[in-house]
């Protein structure tokens, strides 16, 4: 990974920042977030390098990633961390741009009948808000 | 005392089981729960962006409706806790946001509505003690592991519900029915919620760990008090039992789907045929 100042997108990176409410310098990268997340064996990048990059400015590289997807907003990580970052929110931003540009959009009609049946409403109706 | 009842969309549209046992429990406990007028669906997730206040409206509404019945508001879903809680918490505590969303509204709305989960109104008005005076099955013997997930408990500053990492909530309830409360190091993990439907990968190792994790530990059941921990825990056991990486199905139960039958209500308020591990072997075994 290169990082020079051409490809550090400050705007970006301020914009996540109001979008999330968060301020990325506070974290310290204790790694905490992603010792207690569930799906980081999951994930290409885990939640602190995340934050890392963040702040770096690499927000290109950011938003390759699949870690976004992966994330349950399970809100473990948020409870642990000791800058009192909401990580969860941070990922819910990255998911924002990424929809906005149509990546990962969800589409119902892909959905069988039988998982329509069967899956609690709350399911449903969570993804729907996650993912359009 | 009276408390509006907010059933929320799945136990209003699919989860017999977890709505006719709560309604027949509270009945038996003498809570009163009159269902809110016309309520609006809460939306399953909170918004965590900044700027979204569109979706924060319809739990406002509901909210808003609860204060004009002058009653506290009780859920039972976990999401509709934490949704309708961190909503409340907001306006509360964020002037911009509560001025921006009242805008949206017919009346001034300030965060004076009460959000407690039925849990909270068990201990608040019957207490453990009483509860434990009310049982008629003593459950004595069975191994019961509680299990909270995140929705109820995290995050810990909106919600308030008990301790993050360490809850006891479950635990006092069950000792009230006489169960054995097991001690679970899973009880606070995530499920893998809606993921479920998209990337599946993510439930199956999440739920494998909690089943393994119950099975190492000899656990009769588990109790949960959120349809989708119970949608996703309950339904892939007979592929996870085929596959060899479960030895023995756990049964997964609404924790008011054990209180009915602890306090002596018929099994047909808990509606069994909705899960797939059937718990009532496990149970008569006990009993």
């Amino acid at each position: 990974m290169e990082i020079n100042i051409e490809i550090i997108n400050f705007e970006l990176r301020e914009a996540i920042e109001e979008r999330s409410n968060q301020k990325l310098i506070n974290c310290y990268q204790c790694g905490k977030c992603s010792a207690g997340c569930p799906s980081v064996h999951l994930m290409d990048v885990s939640p602190h390098e995340i934050v890392r990059m963040l702040q770096l400015g690499l927000i290109d590289d950011v938003f390759k990633v699949n870690s976004p997807w992966y994330c349950t907003s399970c809100f473990t990580c948020v409870s642990r961390c000791p800058r009192a970052i909401d990580i969860a929110k941070i990922m819910e931003a990255l998911r924002y741009y990424n929809l906005n540009a149509a990546v990962h959009l969800f589409d119902p009609n892909t959905l069988s009948d039988e998982v329509k049946d069967k899956i609690p409403q709350q399911a449903l109706v969570s993804l729907w808000r996650k993912r359009t | 005392m009276e408390y509006s009842y907010f059933p929320g969309c799945t136990l209003h549209n699919q989860s017999q089981s977890f709505r006719d046992s709560t309604i027949s429990t509270a009945r038996e406990l003498k809570i009163e729960l009159e269902e809110l007028p016309d309520w609006y669906c809460c939306g399953a997730v909170y918004p965590l962006r900044s700027e979204d206040i569109m979706s924060l409206l319809s739990s406002t509404r509901n909210l808003v409706g609860a204060k004009k019945e002058d009653k506290d508001l009780v859920t039972l879903c976990s999401a509709c806790y934490q949704v309708l809680k961190r909503t409340n918490y907001l306006i509360l505590n964020d002037a911009e946001k509560r001025e921006k969303l009242n805008s949206f509204l017919e009346e001034k709305y300030d965060g004076s509505t009460k959000v407690l989960h039925f849990l909270e109104v068990i201990r608040k008005d019957v207490g453990w003690e009483g509860l434990k005076n009310k049982v008629k099955t003593s459950m004595t013997g069975l191994r019961v592991a509680p299990y909270y997930g995140c929705l109820l408990l995290r995050p810990h500053k909106e919600l308030a519900f008990d301790h993050p990492e360490n809850p006891t909530i479950f635990e006092n309830f069950l000792k009230s029915l006489g169960c054995e409360a097991v001690d679970f190091p899973y009880k606070t993990e995530c499920c893998g919620a809606y993921l479920g439907i998209t990337e599946e990968i993510v439930i199956n190792s999440a739920v494998l760990k909690i089943l393994q994790g119950a099975n190492k530990r000899g656990i009769d059941v588990l109790i949960t008090s959120c349809p989708l921990c119970l949608y996703n825990l309950d339904v892939g056991q007979n592929e996870l039992m085929k596959s060899g990486n479960l030895l023995k199905p756990v049964p997964i139960l609404y924790f008011t789907q054990l209180l009915a039958l602890a306090l002596g209500l018929g099994v047909e308020v808990c509606h069994f045929e909705e899960h797939l591990i059937n718990p009532l072997p496990t149970l008569e075994r006990i009993r």
